[in-house]
């Protein structure tokens, strides 16, 4: 009986909708006045039983989340023109987002009253690839996009984005909503907590004079080194409603230097370095702009010392000092810039070390400070920033004796360099026609087509031999971006569009080299790509596998002796393949393949080069060797 | 006296190919292939080619069957990241069929100046 009745009385969602349409329906043939009378809504609420959706279930349907502002509905100055002129200081070309309830205050006075303009707004399909975009973006233009977040499940959603960037140390300025009326999982009380321990600093501001305090001190911080994300929680209210806080006027914001370290140290760090036999210069993120890789070239070639190191450019890779240095040499004094762990050096070798690293430090994540290792000169400091100094303090201490030994030095280096480029390029060649395409001719076949242009490589080479930096001239800061940081699968798709956007206004050419079980985690960043024209050429690594978990199960299997036939399971992406070349033509993007045979890649890239210099992206599926 | 570790290895390596040469039965490339490339995944580390990747160049192929069968029972002799297989993983027929496949891959090694697109790379590294 209780089954029939409430079958007999439920409305449902859906049978609500139908009715609510009748009602409208009904209603649009009535005179306007007569419309004016009975709003639809309270018709069929009129009518519901319990089993109702709530009015506030109903003003989410209909787009309105929470009371109308201000007199008569209408908000006049709100909050949020007030934090856009906040924001406005921070110089963001862009920001990012998937579109939310909680900052849609925000979010209207970014495209209305700023008219959508320093920043623009993007349009995200998820947040990992919001954050991913800003990720990007911050390693060509060293400042970070702004990334708006819907509250406690927009952060969810980005959250192993951030952790990419905080490993990386990218910084990442993030704003998300609180307090919204729409739907009460959506606040929290401690908005920041789910990821506090992956970001540098945030903040809940409690009015707007607080908001421009915590929105500077969050960009500033994000911006110091080691440099990281930052949040801000902005209540739902305190953006909708009308400013009425006087005397608020907008802070100046005046950027922080990073610390350069002590005197006293850099002079001791030159006199080992000046003093030294075989010098050896070890680079993690030390390039935080590309005056970095100026400075860094000046100090090598002073001293006439290798640089090796770092997974993003702080160093020409065509240079001669770029390399291991001489074959067998053993390093007398080690110079490490911004390298986690900075390691000690053997053999009784002395080890100089600049990192920022240490002035922020977590307890939970193991690459982040806290397996630091002593040096004989340990600063803590910015290696960039500390540079000058240094190369100040050497040529000091360069006596002509020194300078000749230098030079002795710098020949047996260039010969080091040129015979490790000769090996890779001899290398190249082997397994050049196999099909699937080998990595190696995949990188190789595309140098032509980007050589005399400005171009961009905006994902890591890594599960492909790197070599784009085997093989191509990089020999500036944005030539080659690195990693995720943390090594979080589904960060090369997003930070490749973020990166391309960056590069879009020098007119530079932005190439990824896309691995597909990073693709598969947010695919719909390709439409954003198409949506907002970005320069990106991605060139699908199709190896149709997670195939770094097929040899690590391959290894597991049989070092239980119980065989590698079940492999497959759980680590291909076969049965049905995936055809990479659809998805993006249905993201709206040009696309080709999926090509097999290497004598097919040089006229699918000619092509492709031809739509990204027109100004739009393209993807080329190339199914390769495993790797 | 000790002996070198590699002297050990190449006693056992001999050995192993000693006995294994009267063990080895005929392989079939075609059946191979299908062990290479889908059931084992050898490809995995050695490349659909058996060319490219991170495992050891398979082609041109340099050992005896004999010796290719005793490395695969036994790589840990060697300073690889070859994993071991047993016979209980993979027959010896199995086994037999990977490397007439392997032998049947062309090997097709070309020098970097034979190729343009690297003749390029190549001159402007001297």
């Amino acid at each position: 009986m209780a089954s029939s009745s409430k079958k007999t009385n439920s409305v449902g969602r859906r049978g609500f909708l139908r009715g609510a349409a009748a009602g409208a329906a009904a209603l649009a043939a009535k005179p306007p006045e007569a419309a004016n009378a009975q709003p639809p809504q309270q018709n069929v609420i009129a009518n519901a039983t319990a089993t109702t959706p709530t009015q506030a279930a109903l003003n989410v349907d209909v787009g309105n989340g929470r009371p109308i502002p201000g007199i008569n509905g209408i908000a006049l100055s709100p909050g949020s023109d007030y934090m856009v002129d906040v924001l406005k200081q921070f110089d963001f070309e862009y920001v990012v987002a998937n579109p939310g309830t909680s900052f849609a205050g925000l979010h209207e006075s970014l495209i209305n009253y700023n008219n959508n303009t320093n920043p623009e707004f993007l349009t995200a399909c998820h947040e990992e690839s919001a954050v991913s975009m800003a990720h990007g973006y911050a390693k060509i233009e060293g400042k970070p996009m702004l990334v708006l977040l819907h509250a406690d499940v927009g952060i969810q959603h980005a959250s192993m984005a951030i952790f990419n960037a905080y490993a990386d140390r990218v910084p990442i300025y993030m704003i998300a909503g609180n307090w919204g009326h729409a739907v009460q999982a959506h606040n929290a009380q401690d908005m920041a907590l789910m990821i506090r321990d992956m970001i540098k600093w945030d903040d809940e501001p409690r009015s707007l004079a607080g908001f421009a305090d915590a929105a500077q001190k969050a960009y500033t911080i994000a911006m110091m080194p080691p440099m990281g994300p930052t949040l801000l929680v902005v209540d739902e209210d305190l953006q909708e409603m009308t400013n009425k806080e006087v005397n608020l006027r907008v802070p100046k914001f005046k950027p922080i230097q990073p610390p350069s370290g002590d005197l006293g140290s850099v002079r001791e760090a030159a006199k080992l370095l000046v003093n030294a036999e075989n010098p050896v210069i070890i680079t993690g993120r030390s390039a935080r702009t590309a005056n970095g890789m100026t400075l860094l070239v000046e100090l090598a070639e002073l001293l006439q010392a290798p640089v090796s190191g770092g997974d993003r450019m702080n160093f020409p890779l065509t240079h001669p000092l770029s390399g291991l240095g001489i074959p067998g040499a053993q390093a007398d004094v080690t110079l490490a810039l911004e390298v986690n762990n900075a390691p000690l050096s053997r053999n009784g070798g002395r080890t100089i070390n600049i990192s920022s690293t240490i002035l922020s430090v977590k307890n939970n994540y193991q690459d982040v400070g806290d397996r630091y290792a002593a040096a004989d000169i340990d600063m803590a400091a910015d290696a960039e920033a500390t540079l000058p100094a240094l190369i100040e303090e050497c040529r000091k201490l360069v006596t002509s004796d020194r300078k000749r030994a230098f030079e002795e030095r710098g020949k047996k280096l260039a010969e080091a360099h040129r015979q490790a480029k000769l090996k890779d390029i001899e290398l190249a060649a082997i397994g050049w026609d196999a099909s699937p395409v080998s990595l190696n001719r995949l990188y190789g076949e595309l140098w032509p087509f980007i050589k005399n242009e400005d171009w961009s490589m905006v994902s890591w080479d890594g599960f492909m031999g790197g070599w784009p930096r085997r093989l191509w001239a990089c020999d500036k800061h944005y030539h080659y971006i690195g990693a995720q940081g943390a090594g979080g699968m589904g960060y090369g798709a997003g930070a490749a569009v973020g990166a391309a956007l960056a590069n879009k206004k020098h007119g530079r050419i932005s190439i990824n080299v896309q691995t597909d079980g990073d693709l598969n985690y947010a695919p719909a960043v390709l439409w954003t790509a198409a949506h907002h024209k970005a320069p990106l050429l991605t060139i699908m690594h199709n190896n149709r596998a997670y195939h770094q978990e097929v040899m690590r199960l391959q290894r597991q299997a049989t070092s239980m002796n119980r065989g590698a036939d079940r492999i497959h399971i759980g680590t291909k992406l076969w049965n049905p393949e995936i055809d990479y070349a659809s998805i993006a033509k249905g993201y709206g993007m040009y696309a080709e393949g999926p090509i097999s045979d290497p004598k097919d890649l040089a006229a699918a890239y000619k092509r492709g080069i031809e739509r990204v210099k027109n100004g739009e992206p393209a993807l080329i599926d190339v199914v390769t060797q495993p790797r | 006296m000790n002996m070198p570790r590699i002297s050990h290895f190449a006693v056992a390596l001999i050995l192993g190919a000693v006995i294994a040469r009267a063990q080895t039965p005929a392989g079939e490339a075609s059946r191979g292939k299908d062990l290479y490339d889908k059931k084992y995944l050898c490809s995995a580390c050695h490349g659909f080619s058996g060319q490219n990747g991170v495992g050891a160049r398979l082609v041109p192929m340099k050992l005896t069957q004999a010796g290719f069968m005793a490395y695969v029972r036994h790589p840990h002799d060697t300073p690889t990241g070859m994993p071991p297989y047993t016979a209980k993983v993979m027959p010896d027929q199995e086994l037999a069929d990977i490397y007439a496949y392997i032998k049947s891959l062309p090997d097709s090694v070309k020098k970097a100046k034979d190729i343009p697109v690297l003749n390029d790379i190549l001159n402007n590294q001297k």
